[in-house]
C-alpha cells in the first residue's frame, strides 16, 4: 500500500505537476539567463515561461483526450437521454450530461433550442448551461495539477450542486413564459448521424486541440502575464488590503471581476495559482474562477437572444450568488483543504 | 445536389464550408453549396452544435469538421 501512495505521489508530481518542468525551467532562468530565482525579475521570468509551457502542455493533451470520450456524447444525444426526465433527478442528470457533452458560448443558442422544443424542463436545460462551462474533466485534472486533488474534488462537488440547485429554483419560479416566443414554434426534430469511426474520433480530438488553442491561446498569455505580476511584483499589504484576510468583501470582489470576463479555465488558472500563493483565501480564489468560467458577457448576450431579460437576470443572479456563498463557505472551512 | 453548411460564422463553419467546395470541386459533380446561418433553420434540422453539413436535407455531420476526403463520401 506504501509503495503504491508513493508511486501514485511520484507520478502526480511528475505527471500533472510537472516538477521536472519547474527543475529545467528553473536551470534555464538561472544558468542561462543568469537570475536568482529569489529575485523579483527571476521569479517572474520563471513563473510566466514555466506556466506557459505546462498550461500548453496540459491542453494539448487533455483536450486531445477529453474530445476523444466526448464524441460518444453529442448533445443530441444527451437531449435523448434527458428526454422526459423531470424533477430533481433530471437537473443531476443535467448537471452531470454538462460535464461530458462539449459546450462552447458560440453553441449555447442552437443547444437551448434543441433541448426546450424537445420538451425538456426549463431547469433541467438550466442545470446543463450551468455545468457544462464550470465542471468538466479538464478543469478537475488542471486543478488537480495546480491545487491537489481535495480542492480538485471539491471544486466538482460544489460546481454540480451548484447546477443542480440552480436549475431546480429556475424550474419553481415557473419560468417558461419567458423563454423568447419563437423557440417554441421550432419543432423538435431528431437527426440521426452515423456513427463516427475511431479515426473519425481522432482527428476530431486533433482538430479540437487546434481550435482550442486558436482561441484560447492570447487569454493563457495574459493570464500567465497577469499571474506573474502578481507573483512577485505587487506588495503583499496591498494584496492582503484589496483581495485578502482584510477584506471582508474579497470574495465579492472577485466575483465582480470575474463574472463579465470571458476566458476559460485555461486562461484562469494561472491567476488563480498566483493569488493562493499570496496568501488569498482558497474561497475567494474559486470564486473567481468560477466566476470567469460560468458566466460572462458573450455568453450572456448569446442567451439573450432565446430567453427574455427578466430570465436572463434570474439565471445571472442565481449564479452569482451561488459562486459568492460557495467562496465564503470554503474560506470559513479552508483548513479542511488545504 | 444541393449542399448546406450550417453555422453562424464561427472559424469551424468557414473551414468546413472551403472544405465542401473543394470536396465538389475534386469530385467535379454539380452542386450548390449553401450556407445557412439562421439559427432557427439550423435548429429545424434537429443540430445542435455547428458546424453541420447536409446533404440533400439529410444531416451528414455535425459539431465537427469532416475532412475533405469524408465529405466526399457523403456526395
Amino acid at each position: 500500500m506504501h509503495i503504491l501512495t508513493q508511486m501514485f505521489g511520484w507520478l502526480n508530481d511528475q505527471l500533472l505537476k510537472m516538477t521536472w518542468l519547474f527543475e529545467l525551467v528553473r536551470l534555464l532562468v538561472e544558468k542561462v539567463f543568469g537570475l536568482s530565482m529569489e529575485d523579483r525579475v527571476g521569479g517572474s521570468v520563471h513563473f510566466f515561461i514555466y506556466d506557459t509551457v505546462k498550461i500548453f502542455i496540459l491542453l494539448s493533451v487533455l483536450i486531445f483526450a477529453i474530445s476523444y470520450i466526448q464524441s460518444y456524447f453529442p448533445p443530441e444525444r444527451t437531449k435523448k437521454i434527458l428526454g422526459g426526465m423531470k424533477g430533481i433527478k433530471g437537473n443531476i442528470l443535467g448537471a452531470l450530461l454538462g460535464t461530458v457533452t462539449p459546450f462552447c458560448s458560440c453553441s449555447s443558442i442552437p443547444l437551448f433550442i434543441g433541448f426546450t422544443s424537445a420538451g425538456l424542463p426549463l431547469g433541467v436545460t438550466f442545470s446543463f448551461l450551468i455545468s457544462s462551462p464550470l465542471v468538466d474533466l479538464a478543469s478537475f485534472l488542471i486543478l488537480m495539477s495546480f491545487f491537489g486533488i481535495r480542492i480538485a474534488l471539491a471544486y466538482v462537488v460544489v460546481g454540480l450542486v451548484l447546477a443542480v440547485e440552480g436549475g431546480t429554483l429556475i424550474d419553481k419560479l415557473n419560468m417558461e413564459k419567458y423563454v423568447q416566443g419563437y423557440v417554441r414554434e421550432i419543432k423538435s426534430t431528431d437527426v440521426e448521424v452515423e456513427e463516427m469511426s475511431r479515426r473519425e474520433r481522432i482527428s476530431f480530438a486533433k482538430e479540437q486541440v487546434k481550435e482550442i488553442t486558436q482561441r484560447v491561446w492570447m487569454y493563457i498569455l495574459i493570464g500567465v502575464g497577469i499571474g506573474a505580476a502578481i507573483h512577485n511584483w505587487i506588495p503583499q499589504p496591498v494584496i492582503e488590503t484589496v483581495i485578502g484576510g482584510n477584506n471582508p468583501f474579497a470574495v465579492i470582489l472577485a466575483a465582480a471581476v470575474g463574472i463579465p470576463m470571458y476566458a476559460d479555465i485555461f486562461g484562469t488558472i494561472p491567476i488563480a495559482e498566483a493569488l493562493f500563493g499570496r496568501g488569498v483565501g482558497i474561497g475567494t480564489v474559486l470564486s473567481f474562477m468560477m466566476a470567469v468560467t460560468a458566466l460572462s458577457l458573450p455568453s450572456m448576450i448569446m442567451l439573450g437572444k432565446v430567453v427574455k431579460p427578466k430570465l436572463l437576470a434570474i439565471f445571472t443572479a442565481i449564479v452569482s450568488i451561488g459562486i459568492i456563498v460557495i467562496g465564503y463557505v470554503f474560506n470559513a472551512f479552508s483548513y479542511l483543504f488545504i | 445536389m444541393v449542399i448546406k453548411v450550417l453555422g453562424s460564422g464561427c472559424a469551424s463553419c468557414k473551414k468546413l464550408e472551403s472544405n465542401v467546395k473543394e470536396a465538389v470541386k475534386e469530385l467535379g459533380i454539380d452542386a450548390v453549396v449553401e450556407k445557412v446561418e439562421d439559427f432557427k433553420e439550423i435548429a429545424a434540422y434537429g443540430v445542435m452544435k455547428t458546424p453541420a453539413i447536409v446533404v440533400d436535407e439529410q444531416v451528414k455531420a455535425m459539431g465537427r469538421v469532416p475532412s475533405v476526403e469524408d465529405i466526399k463520401k457523403y456526395l
